[in-house]
């Protein structure tokens, strides 16, 4: 009974929480879910059936193998477990086969692998600065970056409602970002190379890495004031850098290599031919450049949508307009590795090719690390995420799920807010006037699209009115913390050398 | 979903469509064999409340004849957040005064106290899961609780009068509440305050019901049907499986068979209002909140073990009291109330709702454990047992390990529930008794409630002066 009374003490207030939320996520196994469920149970049966010669050729469904090789080689390991639940999803005839043991399966394997993310937030609250921390356990910024990234509203409707794999893949990156903290380089760089071999999004923060490595890793040390030393560069560094991703990407796309089949397998993964916005439009620069020809259109400026007023943009646009503020000053140390991460994966998002709403989870989680650190950063963060999250909403357009995406998004909210005021209220307020207005709008935004339009007679007119209006709004707000952002980095002081790091 | 989903549609649709006259009696518009009105005359208010708005949103719902099963996503919604309103109305505000008013503990035990009550599965589970409005009639048990605890007692027998005129059930607390009340007047003394104090709540008890039977008063037949709905005398001692004497004892023995209809009433009578006098007794002699509290919990305890025509969701009635005392005796209120979740199994697997249960059920243990640290609270003296083990030990003076003894029940009862549990989803039962597995449960269910029983009688009659002294643990 003792030892029961230990376990079940408070000092395990971590297992606590990410037990509370493996048990949310438990109830949230029988809602909508999106057609990312057919998406993996296609890839489950490619990888299980078929000869890796035909993975990337394969195409009964629509919904063709586009994630690099590990992925491929991830849904072929869970694929074995697959067949003790339901052999008939391992059928590629068997399109949109959903049974109830298919979906455990599936909803399960999610809620498993996120385990890696919890052991990868473990790792990053041992990165946390705890001098701030007060008495009491709710007010250590430890616990507040655990609730922030155990308890995210975002990757729980994502990955949990929507359906998607997330969870174990941003606890590659976080925990690559906690190796870099501890300045396991070689580690860091190991984690992040397989990472871009699950998931080739994350080719967007690929050049902070590259940067910081370069910098901290291969010159291996410092003037006293903290700038670089040029002549202590080391080049057995920087091969021993180039070996790990070189052997990463072999064991990723040798076999292919081999097969002759790179092009394939690289034409599936960059589809440049789907166009500049998806489907439904993240809240991005580009979503403001239709809105904006969309009136003018309206208004008889021009007679084309997507024509002749505005001229249109080629892949290479967006990704030159992503990393200006990448100038290797010296200064960088992991704080600001960190912030140039969650700028370059903010610029990509405002103004990438083909961006998914979902993308903006990818500055979220890590923005979460720096948000218990600075007063400024907790400001930037709680826009930028109640923005990022709010703009989800259209995602989970099911009835059902109306009610527990709006009490899930107040709960995170609300928590995010109170706990980085109580952390930073010996600080000016985080938030003026405008801020406070433009996040309050949210709330008759929401009345508005999903209680008020669906009674009005625009609703026949004009049926994509409140997507148009969530994604304009949201843009605004993510640029704006884009902007805030950017400034604190131009502007901030370089790193003291005595700053621990 | 043909059960208490479609029922309260039903009464929405029957309330709205149907003069008042007709709500409980059986015509051609009404037939009382589909799901007729068989709870007391507010849930009727409250379903013509539902209408009013469903006919704002789309008068399908509710239409006569027509919309009978009716199902659409919609509509689903629309009623889970009639449960979810009328939850946020009443019950939750009254969960969160309840902990705010305790007394000499710190803040993050009370809101932890509030989170635990409010995690509790059996009512998330009936409430959300099964569909009913018990939260209703809890809400307004615990508003009644709430006054009558701190002194307003005009305001408490109000709002239980609601409780009792929302569910029948109810009454099953009513004689604590009377109790209680008798014992404080004449703690006031009968020749004075307390004689008036007497009067004015026998006439808020009847001007309240008087206010919520007024369109059955005027006919004496209208009275009657309602009583003939609310009161089935005909069905019989119990039905279907339930987690009661009754009906484990009629694995032994057939007495619903045996016995006649008429015997089988008095004998419940006689059993049930012979395990709660000693109690009751106590309660009218030394009026205490703390009492009263423990004196609900065993009244209802004892209803629910030797009633008549007992449902397995009546449950509620006895873990509701238990919450409240969820902080002045965790382990044991933590172990009754998994106990209680439980003895409904067969219920929630009916409707399909085993994961949340266990995910629910899990929760709620964990959050209880780390909040009030059970596991280290098993002492005499926290387990309330201190001057009954100090009586016992003067004619049995070795007997001094009762903890462990209640240590090692709790292990073997949560080993058993586990197994059980186990054993009722992964196997078929077999061919000869199909319904072995819910009869298990229910005996399981009612020896631990048994046990319950007697501990809970035990707190009551050995709680003495030192209870005072022990306030200061707690």
């Amino acid at each position: 009974m003792a030892a029961l009374g230990i376990a079940t003490g408070g000092r395990n207030w971590f297992s606590a929480l990410a037990l509370g939320v493996t048990l949310l996520k438990c109830l949230l196994i029988p809602t909508y879910h999106s057609t990312d469920f057919e998406v993996h149970r296609n890839w489950l049966a490619i990888t299980h059936s078929l000869p890796v010669s035909q993975w990337y050729y394969e195409a009964t469904s629509e919904w063709t193998l586009d994630y690099p090789p590990f992925f491929a080689w991830f849904e072929y390991a869970l694929s074995h477990i697959a067949k003790y639940f339901d052999q008939e999803m391992l059928n590629v005839h068997n399109l949109n086969y959903s049974s109830s043991r298919t979906l455990l399966f599936q909803r399960f394997s999610v809620i498993l692998t996120d385990e890696l993310f919890v052991y990868a937030v473990h790792e990053c609250c041992k990165c946390i600065d705890g001098k701030k921390a007060g008495k009491e356990l709710t007010e250590k910024p430890k616990f507040i970056l655990s609730v922030l990234l155990l308890w995210n509203f975002g990757l729980l409707i994502v990955d949990h409602i929507h359906f998607q794999y997330n969870g174990f893949l941003f606890g590659l990156m976080l925990l690559s970002i906690a190796r870099l903290f501890q300045k396991r380089y070689t580690e860091g760089a190991f984690l992040f190379a397989v990472l871009l071999h699950f998931k080739h999004i994350y080719l967007y923060v690929a050049p902070a890495y590259g940067i910081y490595l370069l910098r901290s890793y291969c010159f291996t040390a410092n003037k006293p004031d903290g700038s670089v030393r040029w002549n202590s560069f080391s080049f057995v560094r920087l091969i021993s850098l180039g070996l790990i991703v070189f052997l990463v990407s072999a064991l990723s796309l040798g076999p292919f290599l081999a097969l002759n089949q790179l092009p394939q397998v690289l034409s599936r993964l960059f589809p440049f031919k789907r166009g500049l916005c998806h489907a439904y439009w993240a809240p991005n620069f580009w979503a403001l450049y239709n809105a904006l020809d969309k009136v003018l259109s309206v208004i008889g400026l021009n007679d084309k949508w997507f024509g002749s007023a505005v001229p249109t943009h080629s892949p290479s646009f967006s990704d030159s307009h992503g990393h200006p503020h990448l100038h290797s000053d010296g200064h960088i140390g992991p704080r600001g590795f960190l912030r140039c991460l969650i700028l370059c994966a903010l610029s990509s998002f405002l103004f990438g090719w083909h961006v998914h709403e979902k993308a903006i989870l990818l500055a979220v989680l890590p923005m979460s690390l720096l948000s218990v650190g600075k007063a400024g950063d907790a400001s930037i963060f709680l826009i930028l995420t109640t923005t990022g999250h709010y703009s989800l909403f259209p995602l989970l357009f099911t009835a059902p799920e109306l009610p527990i995406k709006i009490l899930l998004m107040l709960l995170f909210t609300i928590y995010s807010i109170s706990s980085l005021k109580t952390l930073f209220r010996k600080e000016k307020p985080l938030f003026n006037w405008m801020e406070t207005f433009y996040l309050l709008g949210l709330g008759p935004l929401e009345v508005f699209c999903e209680f008020v339009f669906p009674f009005t007679s625009w609703k026949l007119k004009y049926p994509f009115s409140p997507l148009l209006l969530t994604s304009v709004y949201c843009a605004v707000g993510i640029t704006y913390a884009w902007f805030k952002l950017y400034v604190s980095v131009l502007t901030d002081p370089p790193v003291r050398k005595t700053k621990k790091q | 979903m043909f059960g208490d989903y479609e029922a309260q549609r039903h009464w929405q649709e029957i309330t709205f469509n149907l003069p008042v006259k007709q709500w409980y009696f059986n015509s051609s518009d009404n037939n009382l064999q589909y799901w007729g009105l068989d709870y007391p005359p507010l849930t009727a208010y409250h379903s013509l409340l539902c209408a009013y708005v469903a006919k704002f949103i789309n008068p399908d719902w509710i239409a006569l004849h027509s919309s009978r099963g009716y199902e659409s996503q919609a509509h689903k919604l629309f009623m889970r957040t009639t449960v979810l309103i009328a939850d946020l109305l009443i019950y939750i505000p009254a969960v969160v005064l309840y902990c705010c008013c305790l007394k000499e503990i710190s803040t993050k035990k009370k809101i932890a106290h509030a989170l635990c009550i409010l995690l509790y599965p059996g009512l998330i589970l009936i409430d959300y899961g099964h569909f009913q409005y018990n939260s209703v009639s809890l809400g307004f048990a615990l508003w009644g609780v709430l006054g009558v605890s701190y002194d307003w007692d005009l305001l408490g027998s109000l709002a239980f009068c609601l409780a009792i005129n929302y569910k029948q059930m109810e009454l099953y607390h009513s004689l604590p509440f009377f109790c209680f009340l008798l014992g404080k007047c004449f703690k006031k003394g009968l020749k004075g305050k307390g004689f008036v104090l007497l009067i004015k709540l026998a006439c808020t008890v009847v001007a309240s019901f008087i206010l919520c039977w007024l369109p059955f008063f005027t006919e004496r037949e209208q009275t009657q049907q309602v009583l003939r709905r609310l009161f089935p005398v005909d069905r019989g001692l119990f039905e279907d499986k339930v987690a009661n004497i009754w009906c484990s004892f009629s694995i032994f023995l057939k007495i619903k068979d045996i016995l006649p209809h008429h015997i089988q009433i008095i004998i419940s009578f006689c059993f049930t209002f012979l395990s709660l006098l000693p109690a009751c007794i106590k309660l009218t002699l030394q009026p205490s909140p703390k009492g009263f509290r423990f004196t609900l919990v065993s009244c209802a305890l004892s209803f629910f073990l030797f009633s008549y025509q007992v449902h397995e969701k009546s449950i509620l009635l006895v873990s509701l009291p238990v919450c409240l005392v969820l902080s002045e005796i965790p382990f044991m209120s933590t172990w009754f109330l998994l106990v209680s979740t439980f003895s409904m199994l067969p219920l929630l697997l009916k409707d399909e709702l085993l994961m949340p249960s266990v995910v629910t059920t899990m929760a709620f243990f964990i959050a209880c454990a780390i909040s009030f640290s059970i596991f280290e609270k098993t002492s005499e003296e926290e387990l309330q047992l201190k001057s009954f083990s100090i009586s016992v030990r003067k004619y049995l003076p070795c007997f001094t390990f009762f903890p462990r003894i209640i240590q090692y029940l709790f292990l073997i009862s949560v080993i058993t529930m586990v197994l059980l549990t186990l054993t009722t989803i992964t196997l078929e039962p077999p061919q000869k008794l199909p319904d072995l597995f819910s009869v298990l449960i229910c005996f399981v269910s009612c020896l631990n409630f048994l046990f319950f029983l007697v501990y809970f009688n035990i707190i009551i009659m050995w709680d003495s002066k030192n209870g005072r002294n022990q306030k200061k643990i707690n």
